[in-house]
């Protein structure tokens, strides 16, 4: 068997197979930020806090009411997003004028508040949520076993990514919600409701988050830190990929799953690291990130 | 990100007259510290449920009816041996605490002891699992109580091995404890006649470990001993169950640090057949079995982990000691808590060592199928019990500069 560094090229695939997964909940989450980031200019710190909360939902759909996990992908993300439009509403949208400062120092607040109610509530060790019985088991693809699940993971991610990023630089609404954020006064001119508009845009971002957590849940344990331990390394990469940079978070959530599944077989020790290394050499190489245009 | 919090409670009413027992402590207050995770991955193990152990100690050994005034204050370590290293003096200068209690995270534990040692404090620490505190980095103010990875690995790594578990590939959280139970299970599984075919060090705390099972599946190993624990071993089974690995037959896991609380959130249907060693469960008698509803009720319906009653325990015997040699000074009391025989509802009788481990039996036990439990919280078969004076490690072979 031929081998690289020593290791398996065949075991070398599945690493790699296991780190696009990985990316693909990067790319998830980094795209709800940038989108947040890139239309509203908010740091969303409770990004985490509402992927969580997307898991809890759903766990709760399950348990309370005998929601299964298709419906939950629907309706979870409408209730999260329903709180986002809330908390933009109420709060966010008298920051606008002021600092960036403000805006992460609330969204930070929220998300500790939000993380400390569901721990007292459920516990640190999380809650189980089962696969669905549609996308139990897997194939044996000759060098790994991949469950159905992650595969679909896969899937469903590049097509939401890929959706997303086609709604926001190719159709006439993406092309609204660019231009409000370049001139809001020149929008509303034209008869565009701005701050509806801002606010659909913070929900949507929220709603991408929560349906990342709906994802999540069947692999992880659904906890109340499990949005806090992903949070750092998604702000990590949207800021390699250029803040704001909605083809930047994607490209770079990937790529960056699949360099910490190799970090993970040839250097284990640094697999937490190596996304801040790369965050600093790009940084200090282009600092608007790789896909970031300078203002 | 500093959100140490503070929760000060005062334990007892100042007793009337108390004068003459009162003359040796510092202050006229004996202060406990329970420091722990009180928000990550541990907080279930420890977190909260400990500070209510500590105060059920406190009630249960009646220090307002003797005169002594008791306070119990809690802050969160985050797992970061130095925001406990912080947190540590500023409870021995500034805030008069004279016993800090429970700190999970070996890491953290080894942090606070040399800390307490330099201070002349005392250290009676239940969460920990380094058997390094009774070994190399062993100190006359530090009691170590509940569990430690040489009893873990002595408890589950023998039993395994002995049913046909030959050969072993770790998965090992990478800092002090991961490396501790790795060590001292290599050491069991290798004489025991197993030999061991690979580890893999993950960070700490991970949240995805396939590529780390992948790793495991490739070796051919009939074991995967996991040298991790909380949410870490937790997502490991998930996990592994998830890539077909335990079903295959090939090859089975290893949970070499499980807690009960573990098994609670991954459920029976995942957890079924785990086998490991602990050293408390609720259901061993009708003394811990009372105890248990006691602090369950005290603690939102949460069963006590056995670091909880660990907490309960060191704690009831540091303030008999503090009773029988009245004086809360910590070097003079850790003394006379080896001097006196353990005794309480949760371990039974018991000694401590010259090297501070505390010796009692420790319990092999598996987890029931969905089907064999009775109710909530009913999930072990005690496969067999360690009697204490086999179910640590010998005193002479840790290597402590105490034990002359």
């Amino acid at each position: 068997m031929s081998e690289i560094f020593g290791v398996p090229t065949q075991a070398l695939f599945g690493q790699l197979l296991i780190g696009l997964i990985n990316g693909s909940f990067y790319a998830l989450l980094s795209l709800g930020l940038a989108v947040i980031f890139g239309l509203l200019n908010i740091i969303n710190f409770s990004h985490g806090a509402q992927y969580m909360m997307g898991a809890f939902v759903a766990y709760l759909l399950l348990n309370k009411l005998g929601i299964g996990y298709w419906w939950a992908l629907l309706v979870t993300p409408l209730v999260v997003g329903a709180s986002g439009v809330v908390i933009e509403r109420l709060m966010l949208s008298k920051l606008y004028k002021l600092d960036h400062l403000y805006g992460l120092l609330l969204t930070f607040g929220l998300a500790l508040i939000i993380q400390g109610l569901f721990r007292n509530e459920y516990g640190s060790s999380g809650q189980p949520y089962a696969i669905p019985s549609q996308l139990t088991g897997g194939q044996n693809l000759g060098f790994m076993f991949l469950p159905n699940y992650r595969a679909w993971i896969i899937v469903a991610s590049m097509v939401i990514c890929f959706s997303t990023w086609y709604v926001i630089e190719r159709t006439k609404l993406g092309a609204y919600l660019r231009a409000a954020t370049e001139n809001p006064q020149l929008v509303q001119a034209f008869g565009v409701n701005v701050p509806r508009m801002i606010t659909l845009t913070y929900g949507f971002g929220v709603a991408l988050a929560a349906l990342a957590g709906v994802m999540a849940a069947p692999i992880y344990q659904v906890s109340p830190q499990m949005g806090a331990d992903m949070i750092i390394v998604v702000f990590a990469v949207v800021v390699i990929g250029g803040m704001g940079s909605i083809l930047g978070s994607i490209v770079t959530g990937f790529s960056l799953g699949l360099i910490e599944g190799l970090t993970k077989v040839f250097y284990p020790e640094a697999s937490n690291t190596v996304i801040f290394i790369i965050m600093a050499i790009v940084l200090l190489i282009r600092p608007a990130g790789l896909f970031g245009t300078q203002k | 990100m500093k959100r140490t919090l503070l929760s000060t409670l005062l334990a007892t009413a100042f007793g009337l007259g108390a004068a003459g027992a009162q003359a040796q402590i510092s202050d006229g207050v004996i202060k406990i510290g329970v420091m722990n995770d009180m928000s990550g991955l541990y907080a279930d193990i420890a977190g909260p449920g400990s500070v209510v152990a500590a105060r059920m100690a406190v009630e249960d050994f009646g220090a307002a009816a003797k005169g002594m005034k008791v306070e119990i204050v809690s802050a969160d370590h985050q797992n970061k041996p130095d925001v406990g290293s912080t947190v540590a003096r500023t409870w021995y200068d500034v805030d008069k605490v004279d016993v800090i209690v429970d700190v999970p995270t070996s890491s953290v534990a080894l942090a606070v002891n040399q800390i307490t040692r330099d201070k002349g404090k005392a250290f009676l620490n239940s969460g920990a699992a380094t058997s390094d505190l009774t070994g190399k980095a062993c100190s006359p103010n530090t009691v170590h109580w509940t569990y430690d990875t040489w009893m873990l690995a002595n408890g589950t790594g023998s039993a395994i091995v002995k049913t046909g578990g030959d050969s072993w590939f770790f998965l090992t959280a990478d800092y002090a404890f991961g490396h501790a139970l790795e060590r001292d299970t290599e050491a069991v599984v290798l004489k025991n006649g197993g030999k061991v075919l690979g580890k893999v060090r993950h960070p700490f705390p991970g949240t995805d470990f396939s590529s780390f099972l992948l790793q495991a599946q490739a070796s051919k190993a009939k074991i995967i001993g996991l040298a991790n624990a909380g949410g870490d071993t937790i997502n490991s089974i998930k996990q592994a169950a998830e890539f077909g690995i335990t079903k295959s037959g090939q090859q089975n896991l290893a949970g070499l640090l499980v807690f009960m609380t573990d098994v609670h959130a991954l459920g029976l249907a995942t957890a079924q057949g785990l086998i490991f060693t602990e050293s408390f469960y609720w259901d061993l008698n009708d003394q811990t079995r009372a105890w248990s509803k006691r602090f369950a009720s005290a603690n939102g319906g949460k069963y006590p982990s056995m670091v909880q009653a660990g907490v309960y325990s060191s704690i009831l015997h540091y303030l008999k000691a503090i009773d029988a040699a009245k004086t809360d000074d910590g070097t003079k009391v850790v003394a006379q808590m080896k001097q006196m025989p353990t005794d309480d509802p949760l371990f039974g009788k018991g000694t401590i060592r010259a090297d501070g481990r505390k010796i009692h039996p420790a319990y092999l036990v598996e987890v029931k199928k969905p089907a064999e439990s009775k109710g909530p919280y009913d999930y072990y078969k005690i496969r067999a019990t360690i009697p204490a004076d086999q179910a640590f490690r010998p005193l002479a072979e840790g290597g402590c500069p105490l034990v002359k």
